[in-house]
């Protein structure tokens, strides 16, 4: 079973946003950068089904050169080989446009399954793998907990994904492979890099392509022209002092203005 | 006359108010255009639900009917949906920001060569659209250029939904083509994973915790808390992820949607995914160390600090005061 598990480097969670001098993003000097979290979990659904089937399992990243580092933890911690697109203009291009080029790097690949993330954190658009299957003409499913292999299920092989619906709702679903499934985090335990894991990762291959030489098309359908912080649109009452202070006062206004003790 | 087309999600045979909120986001498009605005909806035996949209003051409803639209499948959907867009020529397609949305919608527009604009919560003149970034933190406003159909979908609650008028819209009904053969996945009907055995809908105060709280071994002091307030104990899903506390005790778009009397936010940063699941409590108070945090948008009370001094405290001043 060969494996393309698409992954992004983020900013993380705890980032101090500062607006940048073109208001179109955030000043990303300074910021520490890591894995996508629901990546992560992709990875580690790539990582467990090649254990149990054998195979291959690739990551591929589209992103600055930073990147790298993340591109090295996820082979730390187990992927065989990396594809790096290199690409300084992502913020020029939509996600029809990154999925173009994740899509041209993974064409000659053939793999049998293609897995990322469902949602970026930091622009959260939650489509690019959906995208990435209709350029490839492949079918998907989208916010998968588990993913098994059905065997001897005839000609063309298929697999059995469990969905996650709102509300606490699942269901099931089989396709045929190839396909393209977007992972939900919470359906495996996540592994960490082992000593050996990370010694190993630095010889393993990272083939590098200039985002120019995928001959993907770079017009775009729609274009972010202005991030804001958001206006606070109810007025919360912050309550100051020490802690102790802060509690009791949010015991009175509990008691007596909210009247829910 | 050129349209907005709103694509209308139904769910065991209901509407949920998250559309009647796309109809009046698509409603502000079609004033700001100059534009007529038509309902679809799609599946079998939907006509019924068609008369029932036909109030929501349209100037047209489309019932799109096929026997493989009975369950959803994203290639069923796209391939309708496609089809409907070339017969209408809609300028502009506004659709719900559901789970299912979020499965077909980004192919379905793709298939256009356009971007979809998802979970939008504002739109101003242009027209631009306004979306969350960075987990709620920023607002990102996007315009559409591409030739074709502008798709936008919209997130729940951000729009408010009007009353049903007392005026019928004319309804008609669409036949697409689809074969058997184009639908290449199988879904099973939709399951609960386990009897829920904490009833977190009718619980009266919460107690919910986040990814702030860093370390398990600090749950107890949460739980202390909740003790002292008579309340449940509840989380966000990373918690859950993370195995700290069962699934069963998660608030949020997967989880359980709750409304008590009060609901404590304990290092939880607010992402619209947790929102959904609780802005509809009585009073809600929130303890986070970020000040800038979203879940102090939607608090009537808060105390910025850092909840491992800030927790054992106010369970101390609840406890002395004799609760």
């Amino acid at each position: 079973m060969k494996i393309v598990v698409a992954i992004k480097q983020v900013p993380e969670r705890d980032s101090p946003l500062r607006i940048d001098a073109t208001g179109k993003w955030i000043e990303v000097s300074g910021i520490q950068f890591g894995l996508n979290e629901t990546d992560a979990y992709a990875l580690e659904a790539a990582l467990q089904l090649k254990e149990k089937h054998g195979g291959e399992v690739i990551v591929l990243s589209a992103a600055p050169e930073r990147a790298g580092a993340t591109i090295r933890e996820a082979l730390a911690k187990g992927a065989d080989r990396a594809i790096h697109i290199e690409c300084n203009d992502l913020g020029l291009r939509d996600a029809l446009g990154v999925a173009r080029l994740l899509a041209a790097a993974i064409q000659p690949e053939n793999p049998d399954l293609i897995l990322t993330g469902l949602q970026s954190e930091d622009l959260g658009l939650g489509q690019t793998g959906v995208i990435v299957a209709e350029l490839l003409g492949l079918p998907h499913s989208t916010l998968i907990l588990q993913v098994e292999i059905l065997e001897g299920a005839g000609p063309q092989p298929r697999i059995k994904v469990q969905r996650e619906l709102e509300e606490g709702w699942f269901q099931t679903v089989e396709l045929p492979i190839p396909a393209l499934l977007t992972i939900q985090s919470g359906g495996n335990k996540l592994r960490y890099a082992t000593l050996m894991g990370i010694k190993r990762a630095k010889t393993k291959e990272v083939r590098r392509l200039k985002a120019g030489e995928l001959s993907a098309a770079t017009t775009s359908a729609v274009t972010l022209d202005q991030v804001s912080l958001p206006r606070r649109q109810k007025s919360t009452q912050m309550l100051g002092g020490t802690p102790r202070e802060a509690a009791a006062a949010l015991v009175d206004k509990l008691k007596l203005e909210a009247r829910v003790l | 006359m050129s349209s907005v087309l709103v694509v209308v999600e139904q769910r065991e045979g209901r509407i949920a108010r998250i559309n009647s909120e796309a109809i009046a986001a698509g409603r502000q498009l079609a004033a700001q255009l100059d534009l007529s605005l038509t309902a679809a909806i799609l599946g079998v035996q939907a006509a019924s639900l068609a008369a029932e949209l036909a109030f929501q003051s349209l100037n047209k409803v489309i019932c799109v009917e096929h026997p493989l639209l009975a369950q959803y499948t994203p290639d069923g959907f796209c391939l309708a949906l496609q089809q409907l867009i070339q017969n209408e020529r809609p300028t502009q397609v506004v659709l719900p920001h559901t789970y299912q949305v979020r499965d077909y919608a980004p192919a379905l527009a793709a298939r256009h060569g356009q971007v979809l604009i998802g979970d939008v919560i504002a739109i101003g003149h242009g027209p631009m659209f306004t979306r969350q970034l960075m987990q709620g933190r920023l607002n990102g406003t996007y315009h559409h250029s591409g030739p074709g159909p502008c798709f936008v979908s919209i997130q729940a609650g951000a729009f408010r939904a009007l009353a049903p008028g007392s005026a019928a819209a004319p309804i008609e009904t669409f036949t697409p083509a689809i074969e058997p053969a184009q639908i290449r996945t199988r879904p099973s009907e939709p399951f609960r994973a386990s009897t829920h055995t904490v009833d977190l809908a009718s619980a009266q105060r919460i107690v919910s915790v986040g990814r702030g709280i860093k370390a398990a071994e600090n749950l107890p002091m949460v739980q202390d808390l909740a003790d002292a307030l008579g309340a449940e104990l509840a989380a966000s899903r990373p918690i859950c992820d993370s195995g700290w506390l069962p699934m069963e005790r998660q608030v949020g778009s997967s989880g359980q949607t709750v409304a008590p009397k009060l609901y404590l936010a304990v290092g939880i940063s607010g992402a619209i995914q947790h929102l959904v699941g609780m802005k509809g409590s009585q009073c809600i108070v929130a303890i986070n160390k970020d000040p800038d945090a979203p879940i102090f948008e939607v608090a009537d009370y808060g105390i910025a600090g850092d909840l491992c001094d800030v927790v054992p405290a106010l369970t101390e001043a609840l406890n002395a005061a004799g609760r």
